[in-house]
């Protein structure tokens, strides 16, 4: 094993995703390759770019009739892809954990949110009632939330977005996983909120040596979010840099959609239109391995 | 399936296209796309030859029956299936029953339609109308149709024909009046869910008034879960005919109605089990049919599936 | 003469203990042919006043009025050909069991136009779609389009006024330009006056003049894009949003 593998914590390579309709089979995802070290990788793409797939796809998440084909899915060394349904529940949220777009949908209505991160803690720890309530509180704590036991006794519904998405975040933090998925985790957020769940988010990663993809479709965030892109359209990666370099990127696409957003601070009389070139669909999909 | 012809090809792209040029290419083109779904799904394939084979049934009865149904033949009576002549056997009076049974399809498909067409109607208009108001109106309404479904459905059906007389027609009119209160319900709930719809807005900023919106945007979206519902209560509607028949309350001897003619059968179920047998297999059948037929509906129309 | 002007305007929900007050005092003015933008985060009331306005909402006090004219409880539909409105999520916003051409075909008989045929071609024209488009069903068109289909329907009837409820938010940044573009045409072709909800700084800032922040139901500052620009604001809150969405995002430094 190279000294790049034993490094990174995901390998994926050539990545398919295909759904059979009537009028043919449709590549959601066309043989995408990327690797995950300890390090916060975006994937940024339009809505139909196949970026959610992606994610779904890692944990085999894709229901039928969708498919997922793949040479390697490797989390630390181990291929997915040859794992049974059954180990592989055991990989989702113990090592592999996702989170999701809109709380709402994530949390169970009729549960109060401390019994259910004390079950998905339950489910992967063996301990008891009180040990998991207890590590429940202090996971509830490392979200900042600030009155943990109060909280503990609410049901969803009683919960903010933001509130809502911080509980996901702990949930899904507590059986300690070497990876975590977060599909667009903060559209659902106001502005100001975002920010907040992005810095809770950005701590626990970073202080538990984690890895983390980020799915969204935010340019913006992205580049000040992670460390780096893939840059995803129609189903391939098109370009991949540095987060930070982000705006000096060269694809036309990448080009196209930075200059299609307004910005306050540099007004403009029209937005720049992309122009999608057919070309770009057929091109190669670049490697995002390290 | 391998042999298309070129011109069929032709029709087929025409039909499958995206990019529709007429409003009739988009209304068949939408049809086609249905029927494409409806077609993957065997079971109700099945349960729509049935029905098909029915209707045929029904229209060339007197082609098809090697008897007359009301013809007596007292000398050939209760001859068991397969005898010369008779090939489902014969009845007490020695009607052929085959030849009642094919008869008897015309009647069933006459009590479905006009059930099929009077009840969802009737609560198509309660539902929506109660659930797109609101306030009072909503109020009264639904308490006529909780009224209503508070009685078992043979139960008032009973009252009715015994209220208006014994008869098909009143049979089928005692039905569609105890069939129509589940359909208002369903209507009213999909209307809830669809009154304060941006779509539903954005009419109502047009300046379009309740009876249009009802009509015009409410109805198209609950016809085709009601299309649903109604095929799979169809069973029951052709089961509570045979009943109201079976009790002679529906219609009246010598009609070959198959629930009569199970009544009939009864007296001697023990000695000539066919007599009763044939015509609850001939239900059995067509109630099937319909189930069948409702559960594919179900997939093709479901509004929520199609959307996609 | 004013296109939109809202005094003291409250607007409510349910009754006694169950009221909920939305909107508290909200006053503002559109000049005709000014475009102006509501900006706040959700729950903040902003999408509430377009509500109220449109008659959505009835239960409101205080004064609204449209071009001179004061607003009562019930709009007619003279009301109807003057003001109208684009909402926010296209795919929710078009009836999914018509086609554009009914959709276009009845708004314009409900408002009493003749010529519907030709008339139905000019406004797919106009919103860039094209005759092509005529027969599709909503589910074969993508969210944009979606969102054109819906911007035609609310210029069928002419009107002088268009609200726009996060036009954009619910569609690829791409398919935004793409909108945004076409909202400015539009407006300079047809002398339009737009009131325009948005919780995007930069989206409001680049169709409108003139900004409304709101928190809580109120109106916390009203000031013009320059302004907002330069940063020249009074009201902590708006500094906030202002920070938050010049992408000043305060995260770790890249790792390594």
């Amino acid at each position: 094993m190279s000294k790049a593998a034993e490094r990174n914590l995901l390998e994926v390579e050539n990545l398919w995703v295909k759904f059979p309709t009537r009028s043919g089979v449709f590549d959601a995802v066309r043989g995408i390759s990327f690797s995950l070290g300890r390090e916060r990788l975006g994937i940024v793409g339009e809505s139909g770019s196949g970026k959610s797939m992606t994610g779904r796809a890692i944990l085999r998440l894709i229901r039928p009739p969708g498919i997922v084909r793949a040479d390697r899915i490797a989390l630390a060394g181990e291929n997915l892809m040859l794992l049974s349904e059954r180990q592989m529940r055991s990989v989702r949220g113990q090592r592999i954990s996702m989170i999701m777009q809109d709380p709402k949908f994530s949390l169970n209505p009729v549960m109060r949110v401390g019994e259910q991160i004390s079950e998905a803690y339950r489910l992967h720890a063996d301990t008891s009632r009180a040990a998991a309530k207890q590590k429940s509180l202090e996971m509830l704590e490392a979200v900042k939330i600030r009155d943990p036991e109060r909280v503990y006794t609410l049901f969803p519904h009683e919960v903010s977005g933001g509130m809502g998405q911080r509980i996901m975040i702990a949930m899904m933090m507590i059986p300690d996983p070497k990876i975590l998925i977060a599909d667009e985790p903060t559209s659902a957020l106001d502005v100001s909120v975002q920010m907040q769940v992005l810095e809770i988010m950005d701590k626990l990663v970073k202080d538990r040596g984690m890895g983390l993809i980020f799915i969204s479709h935010d340019l913006n965030l992205v580049s000040a979010f992670c460390d780096r892109v893939l840059i995803m359209y129609a189903g391939r990666v098109v370009e991949t840099c540095r987060a930070d370099r982000l705006h000096e990127a060269t694809h036309p696409y990448t080009r196209g959609l930075l200059n299609s957003l307004p910005r306050l601070d540099a007004p403009v009389e029209r937005l720049e239109v992309l122009k999608r070139d057919p070309a770009w669909r057929n091109e190669d999909s670049i490697s995002g391995q390290t | 399936m391998t042999m298309i012809p070129q011109p069929r090809q032709g029709l087929r792209a025409w039909l499958l296209t995206d990019t529709p040029t007429s409003r009739t290419h988009a209304r068949l083109s939408a049809l086609y796309q249905s029927w494409l779904s409806f077609r993957g799904n065997q079971m109700a394939m099945f349960g729509l030859g049935i029905l098909v084979f029915l209707v045929f049934v029904a229209a060339f009865a007197p082609l098809l029956a090697p008897h007359d149904p009301f013809t007596q033949n007292l000398l050939a009576r209760l001859r068991p299936p397969g005898s010369a002549g008779y090939l489902l056997g014969s009845d007490s009076l020695g009607r052929d029953i085959l030849s009642r049974l094919i008869y008897g399809s015309r009647i069933t498909l006459y009590i479905v339609t006009l059930v099929a067409i009077v009840a969802p109607v009737v609560g198509l208009f309660v539902g929506t109308v109660a659930g797109y108001t609101g306030g009072w109106v909503d109020i009264v309404l639904m308490r006529i149709t909780d009224i209503f479904l508070a009685f078992p459905r043979l139960v008032l059906a009973l009252a009715f024909v015994a209220a208006l007389g014994a008869g098909i027609e009143n049979a089928v009119l005692a039905i569609s009046l105890t069939a129509w209160p589940p359909y208002a319900r369903i209507a009213r709930a999909e209307t809830l869910t669809m009154r304060n719809s941006d779509f539903i807005h954005a009419v109502r900023l047009q300046g379009a008034g309740p009876l249009r919106i009802i009509i015009r945007h409410i109805w198209p979206l609950c016809i085709s879960s009601l299309v649903v519902r109604v095929t799979l209560d169809m069973a029951g509607i052709i089961l509570a005919a045979a009943g109201l028949g079976f009790l002679g309350l529906g219609a009246q001897p010598p009609t070959p109605e198959w629930g009569a003619m199970i009544s009939d059968g009864r007296r001697f179920i023990l000695d000539h089990w066919w007599v009763a047998t044939m015509p609850g297999l001939a239900i059995f059948t067509v109630s099937l049919a319909f189930n069948l037929l409702g559960d594919g509906l179900r997939d093709v129309l479901d509004p929520k599936e199609g959307s996609q | 003469m004013s296109g939109i002007r809202i005094e003291n305007l409250n607007v409510w929900f349910g009754e006694h203990e169950a009221r909920v007050d939305a909107v508290k005092a909200a006053s503002l003015a559109v000049p005709k042919g000014g475009s102006f933008g509501l900006v706040g985060e959700s729950g903040s009331g902003k999408s509430t006043i377009l509500r109220a306005l449109t008659g959505l909402v009835p239960t409101w006090n205080g004064r609204m009025e449209v071009l001179g004219q004061p607003l009562g409880k019930k709009r007619d539909r003279g009301f109807y050909r003057s003001v109208q409105m684009v909402f926010q999520d296209p795919y929710a916003s078009l009836h999914p069991r018509h086609s554009v051409d009914q959709v276009l075909g009845e708004t314009l008989s409900l408002h009493g136009f003749r010529d519907i045929d030709e008339r139905i071609s000019k406004l797919l024209d106009d919103v860039g779609l094209g005759d092509a488009f005529r027969f599709r069903y909503p589910h074969q068109l993508s969210g944009g389009q979606r969102q054109r289909v819906a911007v035609a329907r609310a210029l069928a009837p002419e009107p002088e006024i268009l609200l726009l409820d996060e036009p954009t938010s619910a569609l690829d940044v791409s398919v935004q330009a793409e909108i945004l573009n076409l909202l400015s045409d539009l407006r300079k072709e047809h002398n339009l006056t737009y009131l325009m909800v948005s919780h995007n700084l930069a989206v409001v800032g680049h169709l409108c003049t003139d900004i409304a922040v709101m928190q809580l139901g109120e109106i916390v500052e009203t000031l013009s894009v320059e302004k907002m620009r330069a940063q020249q604001t009074s009201h902590p809150y708006t500094r906030h949003l202002l920070a938050s969405s010049l992408g000043a995002i305060k995260t770790s430094q890249p790792q390594e």
